[in-house]
């Protein structure tokens, strides 16, 4: 683990231990997400499915990618493009989601003429 | 940029072009230069992504039965299929910048290629041909009288295999590039331009190979999986 600050033309040698580790535990989730998928968890079920396939991901990104061993300027970038999709999903469902909602929400009526005597 | 490196006094290393400080800050800026490409790929499939969560809340009922029509175990085979390419891409990445002569950078390669192939194939000749025959592929053949059960959710389980084709199409177009990408690269390794010294093409190369497969681990269960497989079918 010393080396793993060392860099240069040759770049970080990751060593094959890691890679097949890396492999084998990838081979594990997908098998571990397929299981899942047949137990009924009721809304569990979608969590896990994307808890494990975060993993993967994670996975993939810092040793098969090498982002583990990457500058930081790189790692800024990537962290940078997962925010703004962040942002395009969370925005997005914010008003898919809000869009049920109630304009006048039968308690509120009450609540302003509260206010209106706590503070006037 | 050789015949520019053979005038200079100074020895570089084969692949340095002269703007860079060295061959370090080089291959850090191929790298950067590339990561900046798939944070594009991030949200070019992201908005995709998003369009199926916003459609999938909206008619569930619909999506759970279209999710039920995708086999599994053609999803998950290739599942295991990609992965083991990613393991051959880093291994061939690997053999570059440990040294290993041509020969091995280039079995990787081929393996990777060969695999990549072998999640096609499975794609298109087994997954979509069925699909095709089973009435699933949205157009004039979709199920609408073949399937009666679907009823009122036919046009959303039509939907789904929209957003089902245009996902894993669009996947697929990519493996294929990434297959075009792999045979420049077997063709460069076969005329000697890599060694432990420079083997950037190779590295940012294989982040495109991995970008790729990432892709497919979110697709697997965001289509196949997550509709609730316990119930039925």
């Amino acid at each position: 683990m010393s080396d793993h600050t060392e860099q240069g033309a040759h770049g970080h040698v990751v060593p094959v231990g890691v890679y097949v580790a890396v492999f084998l535990a990838l081979m594990c989730l997908t098998a571990l997400t397929t299981g899942v998928a047949y137990l009924d968890l009721g809304k569990w079920n979608t969590v896990a499915a994307l808890t494990i396939a975060v993993i993967k991901m994670l996975l993939v990104v810092l040793f098969f990618m090498h982002v583990k061993y990457a500058h930081g300027l790189t790692k800024v970038v990537i962290i940078a493009g997962f925010f703004w999709l962040g942002i395009m999903i969370t925005l997005s469902l914010s008003d898919e989601l809000t869009r049920g909602w109630e304009m006048n929400p039968a308690g509120w009526t009450s609540v302003i003429p509260f206010l209106h005597h706590l503070f006037f | 940029m050789s015949e520019m490196a053979a005038h200079d006094a100074h020895a570089h290393p084969p692949g340095f072009a002269h703007q860079f400080e060295d061959a370090a800050q080089q291959k850090e800026a191929g790298t950067l230069g590339m990561w900046a490409f798939l944070v594009t790929e991030i949200l070019f499939f992201g908005g995709m992504f998003t369009a199926y969560i916003v459609y999938r809340s909206l008619h569930l009922p619909g999506f759970i039965i279209g999710s039920h029509l995708l086999l599994v175990k053609f999803g998950a085979t290739n599942t295991a299929v990609l992965i083991c390419s990613s393991l051959t891409m880093a291994l061939a990445i690997r053999s570059a910048q440990t040294g290993k002569s041509k020969g091995t950078i280039i079995w990787w390669l081929v393996l990777t290629m060969i695999l990549g192939a072998a999640f096609l194939a499975l794609k298109f000749t087994f997954e979509w041909r069925t699909d095709y025959l089973e009435h699933t592929v949205p157009g004039a053949f979709f199920g609408f009288e073949y399937r009666p059960e679907w009823g009122a959710n036919a046009p959303y389980v039509q939907m789904f295999m929209c957003f089902y084709f245009f996902m894993t199409g669009l996947h697929a177009l990519h493996m294929v590039v990434g297959l075009g990408i792999l045979t420049v690269l077997v063709i460069m390794t076969a005329r000697g331009k890599f060694s432990s010294e420079y083997y950037t093409p190779l590295e940012i190369s294989g982040l495109y190979w991995h970008f790729v497969d990432i892709v497919w681990i979110f697709l697997f269960p965001l289509l196949y999986l997550i509709g609730g497989r316990y119930s039925g079918s």
